[in-house]
């Protein structure tokens, strides 16, 4: 494998010269000669501060190249080069800069089975606008157990309050966070992703926090308890606290911005976290939109349904909710994937339109089943899973976030 | 429920207004702009876009400074949109950077000498915001797509909030008399024999959309230079208001360069597709339902002279004391090596003496708006320059000419005399007789305002001109950017 670089360049055929990019960039990476507007790869922070004020969309353009071309070379262009470096100019809003993200988002976004997009009305995402070595430092507000005291899973709401800080980021994404301190091999710990369960305006409106739920990973493996590193050190954060987050993550799983959308949810555990930003994204901004709400969101039992409280107080007008449990004493167990089936007709009914949109968060073993079940309520009712899965994933309206 | 209780409803300004200017703990200025307010709501429902007010359009609202705040996307009717008064960040230790007090603080408030200077400053600028909202009212009824469409719509809005900027200047630092500046702009009319806006070019008619992306692209072009002028001022308000105006007004340079761009990428496309080599067979040409390009020449010619004449006379006493008194500077002033004070300096300006064109070196402070002039000359001949690599790109033998510096011109050193397009003395007959060469025919207009009809399909484009090569915030090409 060659040792590919992400370039940032101006497309030559769409700026009007207006140098309004060059305007906002703090590092002056970008300089005009009268004839193209360019980016000087070695002064180029990835700062982003040029992305949104440009006015044509001529500056979004990334490509991967071995030698990243020169400033002298960009003066010259009339169009971009096309596939130079081996890899696609691409338009699209890279997932992620950083190799460790991008790996991590692909392998959660496998189960889609292809390239996803984000939905059509859906609202421009920004990314890495923070990363390892030029983190965001937010302040711990609030550390809260949202499982039951006696249940046996710890799953905790956390708001960090982002002070004076611009963290733009949507209902969806995630931010990535490294425990400080080293492993026993002296290596800096790996990222973790989080996905925010609060809206784009935050956790309180207009607030500049966010909250995330995080489990804390204490299981038995190999005859030992096994503590994981990230989450234990998330879950034990003070009021207080300072955390560093880099982020924002991920450029499709967000969600339709247009009223008459609608969200199907399934979800198990900590993957209901992106599902109650989205909701609570509906409920502030268009309780009454027309369309449809349905969640389905299971657990063990209700005392390990995080957020089962909040969640009974939604109005049926916002949301439908179907919650299933699989150890609830003395009933019999009960998955997603047996609910969706009991649904079929409410489920076939919102699949069968176009502006529906299914979204499908938590343990990579709900996968399987959830499809096996969607397959199943469409074969009964004359529609075919398989092709519109792939019609759905084509046009932003399928998305799989499994870990 | 008792409805004592209940508070009693007020419009919360500071909530409705996005801003940065700390309006909520300025009881006066509050107290002015929510008796402005309505009154502007009226104009905007009486003179604004005719037929979409209740359309939800998606518009780019600015609620920061900030990269975070400048590009919320979303959809909005358009009387609900959210004006805000934004001002670029504040620069500490900012000092004025030319004329007499070059070197000195900025000034926070208005210095009294030069009040009156600053006022009329802020009304000619603010005059012109509300006039192009009034010249594209009945622009949305035959938009080529929901796109451009809504890039309408986004410029109609922003020079709605340009409008806002200018009257927050008026209301916040110039008193009773700022006041009724501020209701004034809301009266005059553009194109109204009583009541007109101040400049010419704000009175004409905008009656087809290659008018309107050729004065978005010419016009505001002129609005561009000025606000940079402006943004260079020693009064610090002015600056940072004309900076964040600014980046508004790239993206109504990017309509109007792009929009035209694309009317001749169609032209040409459909040209090669029936074969027609001589851009000058008009009439075969306009029966493929594109624009032929001697029309667009045409149309470059009339709406750049009109422009020009927005400069004012080449050699003024106006602009030098404005730029004395370091009100308004020269187009980015910062970036030029002089002693920023001009009085010992002297500019090359274009004159018209004894019968012929002479070069002559002027007072560089009285030939600042000859220097802007250029300025903006140079500006357009890039969009030009790039207009004509997408003819060329076809293969197509026409090249898009900026006409003579005084062709029809009525206000300058040219304004009396008649000049061809490449700067040969007429008189008024042979001028009467040769005009229709170089100027847009009534049967040039009448075949624009034929061609113009509405296309309101996600993803269509009407006949004559080419789709765009991105979507307005990355959206694909079938996105419903206004739902009418």
């Amino acid at each position: 494998m060659p040792n590919l670089v992400r370039q940032h360049l101006i497309d030559p055929e769409i700026c009007i010269r207006c140098e309004t990019c060059a305007e906002m960039c703090q590092q002056d990476a970008i300089s005009y000669d009268g004839v193209n507007v360019v980016v000087d790869f070695s002064v180029c922070t990835y700062s982003m501060d040029c992305i949104a004020p440009c006015p044509t969309g001529a500056i979004d353009n990334w490509i991967m190249v071995e030698k990243p071309h020169s400033i002298e070379d960009q003066f010259r262009w009339e169009e971009l080069p096309s596939g130079s470096g081996g890899e696609k100019g691409s338009n699209e809003i890279e997932e992620a800069l950083e190799g460790e993200v991008s790996d991590m988002l692909k392998a959660a976004h496998a189960g889609a089975g292809g390239e996803t997009r984000r939905p059509g009305t859906s609202s421009q995402p920004c990314v890495n606008l923070y990363s390892r070595s030029a983190p965001v430092v937010a302040q711990v507000q609030g550390n809260y157990r949202i499982t039951d005291p006696n249940a046996e899973s710890d799953v905790r709401h956390i708001i960090l309050d982002l002070g004076t800080n611009a963290l733009p980021v949507l209902e969806g994404q995630s931010l990535g966070v490294v425990p400080p301190g080293k492993d026993d091999r002296g290596r800096k710990h790996h990222m973790r992703l989080y996905s925010l369960c609060s809206p784009r305006d935050g956790e309180r409106p207009n607030h500049n926090n966010i909250a995330f739920t995080v489990k804390r990973v204490e299981e038995q493996r190999n005859g030992a308890v096994f503590k994981g590193i990230a989450s234990n050190y998330m879950c034990d954060l003070g009021k207080g606290d300072q955390v560093e987050l880099t982020g924002p993550y991920g450029s499709t799983f967000l969600m339709p911005d247009n009223p008459e959308a609608n969200i199907i949810m399934v979800c198990t555990g900590t993957g209901s976290a992106p599902f109650r930003a989205m909701t609570e994204r509906r409920r502030r901004t268009m309780p009454l939109a027309p369309g449809k709400l349905l969640l389905f969101f299971g657990a063990r039992t209700p005392g390990e349904l995080p957020y089962f409280g909040p969640l009974m107080k939604l109005p049926d007008r916002l949301i439908q909710r179907e919650l299933v449990f699989s150890r609830e004493p003395g009933k019999p167990k009960e998955y997603v994937q047996d609910r969706i089936r009991a649904c079929a007709h409410p489920v076939v009914t919102l699949l069968a339109s176009d502006l529906t949109y299914v979204y499908v968060c938590g343990l990579k073993g709900m996968e399987q089943g959830v499809e096996q079940s969607l397959a199943d309520v469409c074969s009964g009712n004359g529609l075919d899973w398989a092709r519109l899965r792939d019609t759905m994933r084509g046009e932003g309206r399928l998305h799989i976030e499994t870990y | 429920m008792s409805t004592s209780n209940e508070p009693v409803m007020e419009v919360d300004y500071s909530e409705l207004i996005p801003n940065n200017v700390d309006l909520n703990s300025d009881r006066a200025l509050r107290r002015a702009l929510e008796r402005w307010q309505p009154n502007y709501i009226d104009w905007w429902k009486e003179m604004g876009p005719e037929g979409f007010q209740d359309s939800d359009v998606y518009l780019r609202t600015a609620v920061g400074v900030d990269k975070a705040g400048w590009a919320k996307f979303g959809y909005v009717k358009m009387p609900g949109y959210r004006w805000g008064i934004l001002l670029a960040p504040k620069e500490e230790g900012r000092v004025i950077a030319f004329g007499k007090h070059k070197g000195e603080p900025v000034w926070q408030e208005v210095p009294g000498e030069y009040r009156a200077m600053l006022r009329r400053l802020a009304v000619i600028q603010g005059d012109t915001e509300p006039a192009s909202v009034e010249q594209q009212r009945y622009l949305g009824q035959t938009a080529p797509s929901l796109y451009d469409m809504r890039n309408l719509f986004q410029v109609n809005v922003e020079e709605g909030r340009h409008l806002w900027a200018m009257v927050y200047l008026l209301q916040k630092y110039f008193g009773r008399d700022g006041r009724e500046e501020a209701e004034e702009l809301l009266q005059r009319r553009s194109g109204n024999a009583d009541k007109p806006r101040i400049l010419g070019a704000f009175n004409e008619k905008t009656p087809d959309w290659l008018s309107f992306f050729m004065f978005t692209n010419f016009t505001d072009r002129d609005g561009k230079m000025q606000l940079e002028s402006l943004a260079q001022s020693g009064f610090d308000p002015l600056s940072r208001t004309c900076r964040f105006m600014l980046m508004e007004e790239a993206f109504h340079m990017f309509v109007g360069e792009s929009g035209v761009a694309r009317t001749i990428e169609r032209t040409c496309q459909k040209m090669n597709e029936a074969g027609i080599q001589d851009p000058h067979d008009t009439e075969a040409i306009r029966a493929l339902g594109v624009i032929d390009l001697p029309t667009i020449q045409r149309k470059t010619n009339f709406h750049i002279s009109v422009t020009r004449d927005l400069f004012g006379a080449e050699v003024s006493t106006n602009a030098a004391n404005s730029f004395n008194a370091g009100l308004k500077g020269r187009f980015q002033e910062t970036r030029i090596e002089d002693d920023h004070r001009l009085e010992n300096d002297t500019y090359q300006v274009l004159r018209f003496r004894d019968s012929r064109f002479v070069e002559e070196d002027v007072p560089a402070l009285s030939a600042i708006n000859a220097r802007l002039l250029d300025d903006y000359i140079r500006d357009c001949q890039g969009g030009i320059n790039r207009w004509n690599k997408v003819v060329g790109k076809a293969g197509i033998d026409f090249n898009i000419q900026q006409p003579h510096k005084a062709f029809n011109r009525r206000i300058g050193e040219f304004a009396n005399i008649h000049v061809s397009v490449d700067g040969k003395l007429m008189d008024e007959p042979a001028w009467e007789g040769a005009k229709h060469e170089w100027l847009p025919t009534d049967e040039d207009l009448k075949f624009l305002v034929g061609l113009m009809h509405s296309v309101t399909t996600p993803g269509e484009y009407a006949s004559w001109i080419a789709q765009p090569k991105v979507g307005i915030d990355k959206k694909t090409g079938d996105f419903e950017y206004v739902r009418i």
